[in-house]
């Protein structure tokens, strides 16, 4: 008895940790699935979502219970077993980078030394979803989403990689934490923009959207790798999705734009997390922003892109900073 | 502290569970995409242990390299491999079977004996406790450093191989 209240607090926190990571989640896709069809709107001169609620404020819920209200149809041929776990595989790993994110210097689940590591491993399995997903679904377009998506996500993956160990060089860390304690005077985006520049496009690619959203591209392959999935099964590829978007929009804030640090607020000990929420959402509104604004690229004027400009800049970019490193 | 080691020993069972599990997914089913999904299940499995045994920067490498390896060999076998049709209108012979067993034996053999001859088991209570990402690093560039670079030179030599292949590009050869 005496050993379980010695536990009790680490108990505690871990049911807290849990709890508070399934809130970002599904708060997250609430606030930016209302959030993009409201700017999508606005960019096209149209008023989006205006029924439900005040300026239609409420259409988010109502749409999800309208999705968990749908029938769930497996196509005929599709490799059942497959076809039910993609959506569970896209959407069960977000939770764990929650764990680590450091949302101000006070507010974080567990301070790992492997932190970036931990976050990139299980953003990784997101490209497996999508291709177990568009391969079982037994369809041509979905298929060819698949594949894209594959070639797009590993191509992307390494210079994302590269232009976050050049930081990794300077602070001697992976600990997230650490890392956004690192940049107390200037913030990292001014010292390597290039990473800066390098990591955003990158990230645009990795989450599979808009002008890289080349594994659904709906002009040409119907809906891509989710042509077959509906209601729900539907819905968590896109709640994985965004819970993916708010994920990598955190490592770049954390990286690149000083984590949770601003100015402290009055009265308030915790105002780092509404620093680094600002910053996130500063950089999620950008990616909304370039999707509704520029045209899809070209699926080798994407791969061209990757593999003859941004991995031979990074690479530079990555051996600039270890001679400076080492000379300074 | 029993709670403790009771749970250890069941999360160690349930990772060696998962690596058998997922083995004998890879090697019992006709398709190819099973195959290779048993095989990400069992590489999930030796990432558990390597968590198990204190490494959480070796687990997560394996599942950060493995997921983007497992979706490569998909892909591959999706553009070479048979369709789930031809898979169901073909009659697979069983005439090598005995030879594919026999070079899986001698291969497990040769591999066991080898790494069993070379370790010398040390009691859990001697280990050092240190697996952190600093004494990776130094232990591969120092003591192992042979070892590192000449990986680095098989996979130089597969990319030149790769170019290679590819050179010529898509169009055809018109000669």
């Amino acid at each position: 008895m005496e050993l379980f209240y010695s536990l009790l607090p680490e108990l505690i926190r871990m049911v807290v940790c849990a709890v508070c990571g399934a809130v970002i989640v599904f708060g997250n896709a609430l606030v930016m699935g209302y959030a993009e069809r409201k700017l999508a709107g606005h960019i096209m001169y149209r008023p989006g979502p205006m029924e439900v609620g005040f300026h239609g404020i409420l259409q988010l819920v109502i749409d999800g219970l309208k999705l968990m209200g749908k029938q769930l149809v497996i196509p005929k041929n599709a490799d059942k077993p497959l076809f039910m776990l993609a959506p569970l595989l896209a959407f069960a790993p977000v939770f764990v980078p929650m764990l680590v994110i450091p949302f101000s210097d006070k507010i974080q689940g567990f301070d790992l030394d492997v932190g970036l590591l931990l976050i990139l491993a299980f953003a990784s399995i997101n490209v497996l979803a999508i291709l177990i997903g568009g391969w079982s679904s037994n369809n041509k377009y979905s298929l060819f989403g698949a594949i894209r998506s594959v070639a797009q996500n590993v191509a992307y993956e390494i210079p994302m990689l590269i232009s976050l160990l050049a930081i990794v060089f300077m602070t001697n860390t992976f600990s997230l934490k650490e890392i956004a304690a690192a940049q107390s005077p200037v913030w990292f985006v001014v010292i390597q923009p290039l990473a800066f520049l390098i990591y955003i496009v990158a990230m645009v690619a990795e989450t599979n959207r808009a002008p890289f959203d080349l594994p659904e591209a709906e002009s040409e392959l119907t809906a891509g790798f989710h042509t077959e999935y509906s209601g729900m099964s539907f819905s968590l590829f896109v709640l994985g999705e965004y819970a993916n978007m708010f994920i990598v929009c955190s490592v770049a804030t954390v990286f690149f734009l000083g984590g949770s640090s601003g100015i402290p607020l009055p009265y308030f000990e915790y105002t780092g997390i509404v620093w680094f929420l600002l910053k996130v959402y500063a950089l999620m509104f950008f990616l909304v922003w370039i999707r509704w604004t520029y045209p899809r690229t070209r699926f080798d004027q994407l791969m061209n892109f990757c593999w003859k400009y941004l991995i031979p800049f990074s690479l530079v970019n990555l051996l600039l900073t270890v001679v400076l490193v080492k000379l300074i | 502290m029993i709670v403790f080691e009771y749970v250890a020993e069941a999360l160690f069972l349930g990772f060696v569970a998962l690596t058998f599990m997922g083995g004998f997914m890879a090697i019992r089913s006709k398709m190819l995409m099973h195959a290779v999904l048993g095989l990400a299940v069992s590489l999930l499995g030796v990432a558990g242990l390597y968590f198990h045994l204190g490494s959480p920067f070796l687990a997560m490498m394996q599942i950060l390299i493995y997921v983007g390896a497992v979706c490569i060999i998909i892909v591959l076998g999706v553009m070479i491999g048979n369709t789930p049709d031809q898979l169901a209108a073909k009659k697979q012979s069983r005439k090598n079977l005995p030879l594919a067993l026999f070079t899986c034996a001698l291969g497990f053999i040769g591999l066991f004996v080898a790494i069993i001859s070379r370790t010398t088991f040390t009691a859990a209570s001697d280990k050092i406790g240190d697996m952190s990402i600093r004494f990776v690093g130094e232990n591969l560039l120092y003591q192992y450093c042979l070892a590192f670079e000449l990986i680095s030179v098989v996979l130089l030599t597969a990319i030149i191989g790769a170019i290679i292949l590819a050179r010529d590009g898509r169009e055809e050869k018109t000669s």
